[in-house]
């Protein structure tokens, strides 16, 4: 099956959406007060494709990143993972798509402090049943990816940021995953470094056909990325297509529908 | 490939080997923070077996002992371990607090909460173990140099080596139940961390 981009996003085949979120409003208490974080938003995401989402300090793309990624429960409205209702799973289910399906990368990296990076890499793959020694080779090819096969035992606090953030992005593909969620991926590294991890992120959706939705403020993502969602006061703003999506959507053929 | 979406109900694991080289590294690299950890039981443990070891020596000089001394100290004891066992709650608790990122990123790698609960048991068991050797060692010297510097050297032959060897075991036993017992609320705290938390810039 091949996914041609639609322009307009009123054809649904089902499958072709890797993420359906139907109008998710995610309310937080203050106190007594109702903060409303994300106030409706509707949002197909397709298959294979390179999403960002961009707004303001405040604008609720991290909220929006809890809702995809399954960390969090909207107060109102539904999120579809491969269309299944997320609401519908219970705390097993959420957590083996947690480890199965999503990938999650942060802007603070977040690897385990008391874990070397293989260690970090292997977690992931250890909790989906596999054996050390799969994991292992596994998670040295993986760490060579992103080229960090020189750092295998390094603990975290002996790489530096941008180090990091690969160990993360090689943790976060662990399991083969359908999707990465990043929330401000390159918000605590310098500008090189940030496109660095940008381009690998990009490199790895082409290659492996990995759908990559990124919450950023960082505007060196708009070159790379396939779709730019902009959101403010909790609400999708506009949403803007890159013309040159054909190249890349092309490659996701083979994708069991 | 499989189809996924969350349907796909297989279960996830943590073996137990990889739970320990987990728990056994976290106690090595927050070293200072074991520490606080451990004094509470190292404390208990020395006060438990320095009372022990005092009232074997007394017994073998042959020396009368009054029989309510003995609930007494009994009475002491318990309610030395007591306030240990609040102790390392309490340390535990501030441990769970600095570690909400890490409990959060562990999640959304898939961790069920037993597997939270099962590293941290692990962790306090490791940590109340060698705080309990550490305390034995430390209550058997302390009594015997106390008894040192007011007996003299005939302390020496009042000492059963096999009593003083008994009460390692007993430390064993009662530090690391206490070490695990105190944990069972800071474990729960731990595996409620929702996996959002692993976003959150401060506690
Ligand atoms: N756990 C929470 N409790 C209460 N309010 C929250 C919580 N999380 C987010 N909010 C509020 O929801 C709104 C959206 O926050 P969110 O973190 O999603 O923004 P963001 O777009 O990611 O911002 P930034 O770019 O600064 O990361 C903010 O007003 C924030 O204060
Ligand atoms: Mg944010």
């Amino acid at each position: 099956m091949a996914v041609q981009p639609q322009t307009n996003q009123t054809v649904a085949t089902g499958t072709e959406y890797i993420v359906r979120c139907k109008d998710v409003v995610k309310e937080y208490m203050m106190g007594t007060q109702v903060v409303r974080a994300l106030n409706g938003v509707t949002l197909d995401i397709v298959r294979g494709e390179y999403l960002s989402i961009m707004g303001p300090s405040g604008s609720g793309k991290s909220t929006l990143f809890n809702m995809i990624g399954g960390l969090d429960k909207p107060t109102s409205g539904s999120v579809f993972i491969n269309d299944v209702d997320m609401a519908q799973l219970d705390a097993q289910e959420l957590a083996f798509l947690r480890c199965r399906t999503i990938g999650y990368i942060f802007q603070t990296f977040n690897l385990i402090p008391v874990m070397t990076a293989l260690e970090n890499v292997m977690l992931p793959m250890i909790f989906g049943g596999l054996s050390t020694d799969e994991a292992i080779d596994r998670g040295i090819e993986l760490l060579k990816l992103v080229g960090l096969g020189e750092r295998l035992h390094h603990k975290p606090s002996e790489l530096s940021g941008g180090q990091q953030q690969r160990v993360a992005i090689a943790r976060a593909l662990a399991n083969n995953p359908q999707i990465i969620l990043a929330d401000e991926p390159t918000g605590n590294l310098d500008l090189r470094t940030g496109k660095e991890i940008i381009e690998l992120l990009r490199q790895l959706n082409k290659e492996q056909g990995v759908t990559i939705i990124s919450a950023t403020h960082d505007l060196k993502m708009i070159d790379v990325s396939d779709r730019i969602v902009w959101i403010r006061d909790g609400r999708i703003d506009r949403v803007e297509e890159r013309s040159a999506i054909e190249v890349h959507v092309g490659e996701v053929e083979g994708t069991p529908g | 490939m499989k189809k996924a979406g969350g349907r796909d109900v297989g279960r996830l694991q943590l073996p137990f080997r990889v739970a320990f080289h987990i728990s056994m590294q976290s106690v090595r690299i927050r070293f200072w923070r074991s520490v606080i950890t451990a004094a509470g039981t190292v404390l208990g443990i020395a006060f438990l077996v320095s009372v022990l070891t005092a009232m074997m020596i007394q017994q073998n000089s042959g020396a009368i002992t009054d029989p309510s001394e003995k609930y007494r100290m009994t009475w002491l004891v318990i309610m030395s371990l007591l306030v240990c066992l609040v102790g390392i709650t309490n340390a535990m608790l501030m441990s769970v607090t600095e570690r909400y990122k890490e409990i959060g990123t562990m999640k959304c790698l898939g961790a069920y909460d037993i597997f939270i609960v099962e590293l941290f048991f692990i962790e306090s068991a490791l940590v109340g173990f060698i705080a309990s050797v550490i305390g034995w060692f430390l209550g058997v010297f302390a009594v015997v140099l106390i008894k040192l510097f007011s007996e003299g050297f005939k302390v020496f032959s009042w000492i059963s080596p096999g009593e003083v060897f008994l009460y390692l075991i007993y430390s064993i036993l009662i530090g690391t139940l206490l070490s695990v017992i105190a944990t069972i609320i800071p474990a729960q705290v731990a595996a409620r961390m929702p996996a959002a938390a692993a976003l959150r810039v401060e506690v």
